[in-house]
């Protein structure tokens, strides 16, 4: 008992403090200014420096955290000073608790791995262990989607509470299209769920290992690329960044439901927004893009056209396979962030009426189009 | 309002392949990509970036370019000005102070005893090097007007501008 709550503790530490928090910080502090600049020709931050050192700008994102601890705490008159203290937990902690559903990696098996004929690894002789994920639960996919969605109450709790009427329209503003985008969302995973059958995210990534005429890899994408593609813009319009940052929008309401918030509290909500990016990320990588699968690589060796063959010895490639992994679902989220802010920097934002046009009459029939053709061929294979 | 004159004009009516706007965001795409990628280059001359590190990387200014004052010397060392007070008149921001002083050489009348610039009064517009009849005062330096932190540090005094100063290759004092 005690050995599997040190587990969990040290699997939670790992997860949300040396990748979560890790990744999302330097991308708020760093990684999107730096990017930003290449796309626009300029270098970025590059001056600070601590002893004589200044690596790519990285001591900017560590002066940026200082000042922002030591600055002063402001709260409006008149705001209500319990709710403006606890909408930035409230913003912040959905985006880090969705973090315990998401499986970097099958359960480890104590015993020996075995690919079936239809590609799906089974246990032999031993029992799953779950090592990857902070939590196994068989309705992950539920769960996080609970969890996004709760963040918003933070949203708008911090633009009542703060007492002003551009943060009053922001939090109104996120609501909006916090609803306008989760039916779509929801409604385009529809059609994956028809195909998979299941909730939990783990077994998700694993039906995904499944090479179709032995060559293609089943990854979501493949099976349903019009989820995909509005699952990932809809995924961007939850994540309140530009071109969907209407919540925030400076040229007409300041800066939204943070214009009365400083210090810590103010970057806590900027890391939330940038944490719920990568968890969206997270998320596209484990339902469509196969999670922790390589194409061809298996925990029993490398297969390929019916060829099947174990570099380095059983145990030894099972190992492999696991750092393998691991490292592939950590790049596909790297990669889907880096996305995400190519497409930030790329297109100019939307007008308010056509991010709600674009939810409600664009998005939302298409996904329940998705799922009605999807519902048709599985119903008819 | 009958008179009003409505010009109509032609919009360009959006393709399907247009108004799906994914080709589009695609090209889009390919466009920040590719400066993104572009100036990820390891080698600095293949990035669009126009940036310059400015300390590490100064400015080359080009040879004409007015900088901060000097005090040209003679073939001796000592000062070439014959304190004939020609720049501190035409100076348009009365930025020059000079105090004239009898020198020992007969051959030379007058040498300054005080030479005073306030480089934060100085406009930098070359007239006193226009002015000057000997080639004593030049803007050649090289160097801009720096920062001052504190306003006296702005009084370049005579030592201070002729420590920046060279032999003048004109000839001074020649026969009458």
């Amino acid at each position: 008992m005690m050995v599997e709550v040190l587990i969990s503790l040290v699997k939670i530490f790992v997860i949300v403090l040396g990748f979560v928090m890790a990744v999302a910080g330097l991308l708020t502090l760093l990684g999107d200014r730096k990017q930003s600049s290449k796309i626009q020709n300029r270098v970025g931050p590059n001056r600070a420096k601590i002893l004589g050192i200044g690596v790519l700008g990285i001591p900017h994102f560590l002066a940026d955290g200082l000042k922002l601890v030591l600055k002063e705490n402001i709260v409006p008159a008149g705001a209500n000073r319990f709710l403006h203290t606890l909408a930035p937990v409230l913003v912040l902690a959905p985006a880090l608790i969705g973090w315990a559903v998401i499986p970097f990696m099958d359960h480890y098996c104590t015993g020996t791995m075995q690919t079936t004929a239809e590609y799906t690894e089974i246990c032999v002789g031993g029992e799953w262990k779950n090592y990857f994920s902070i939590m196994h639960l068989n309705a992950g996919l539920l769960f996080a989607f609970a969890i996004a969605a709760i963040s918003v109450y933070g949203a708008a709790i911090a633009g009542w509470a703060s007492n002003s009427k551009y943060s009053l329209l922001g939090g109104l503003r996120s609501s909006a299209q916090m609803i306008s985008y989760e039916v779509s969302m929801g409604l385009s995973l529809a059609g994956i769920l028809l195909i998979y059958g299941t909730l939990d995210l783990n077994e998700m990534a694993r039906m995904q290992g499944y090479l179709l005429w032995d060559w293609l890899p089943m990854w979501g994408v493949v099976v349903q690329p019009l989820a995909f593609f509005l699952f990932f813009l809809a995924g961007m319009a939850e994540t309140k960044r530009a071109p969907f940052d209407l919540p925030e929008g400076e040229s007409e309401i300041v800066a939204g439901y943070l214009t009365e918030y400083s210090t810590m509290k103010f970057a806590g909500m900027q890391l939330a927004e940038y944490a719920a990016t990568v968890f969206i990320a997270a998320l596209i990588a484990v339902i469509f893009l196969g999670g922790w699968q390589i194409p061809y690589v298996y925990a029993d060796g490398i297969r390929i056209f019916d060829n099947h063959w174990v570099p380095f010895g059983e145990q030894a490639w099972y190992w492999i396979s696991i750092f393998l992994r691991v490292h592939a679902m950590i790049f596909k989220i790297l990669v889907l962030v880096w996305l995400q802010f190519m497409m930030r920097w790329t297109l100019p934002r939307f007008r308010y009426d056509q991010v709600m046009t674009l939810g409600w009459k664009i998005l939302l029939p298409l996904s329940i189009a998705n799922l009605f053709v999807t519902a048709l061929i599985v119903t008819l294979l | 309002m009958a008179n009003v004159n409505v010009k109509v004009i032609d919009r360009e009516p959006q393709s399907l392949w247009e108004k799906s706007y994914i080709p589009e965001i695609i090209r889009g795409l390919a466009v920040t990509t590719g400066h993104f990628f572009r100036n990820l280059n390891p080698s600095k001359e293949k990035r669009t970036t126009f940036t310059r590190n400015y300390p590490e990387e100064p400015t080359i200014y080009p040879e004409r370019y007015r900088g901060l004052h000097r005090l040209m010397l003679r073939d001796d060392g000592q000062v070439r000005c014959v304190a004939c007070m020609c720049c501190s008149t035409i100076c348009p921001a009365d930025c020059i102070h000079i105090e004239a002083a009898e020198h020992d050489d007969p051959t030379i009348e007058k040498y300054p005893s005080v030479f005073v610039i306030d480089e934060l009064r100085c406009i930098v517009c070359g007239l006193c090097v226009e002015a000057c009849p000997c080639d004593a005062i030049r803007m050649d330096s090289g160097v801009h007007i720096p920062p001052y932190g504190e306003r006296n540090e702005a009084f370049y005094d005579r030592d201070l501008l002729m420590s920046m100063g060279g032999r003048s290759q004109a000839v001074q004092g020649g026969k009458r």
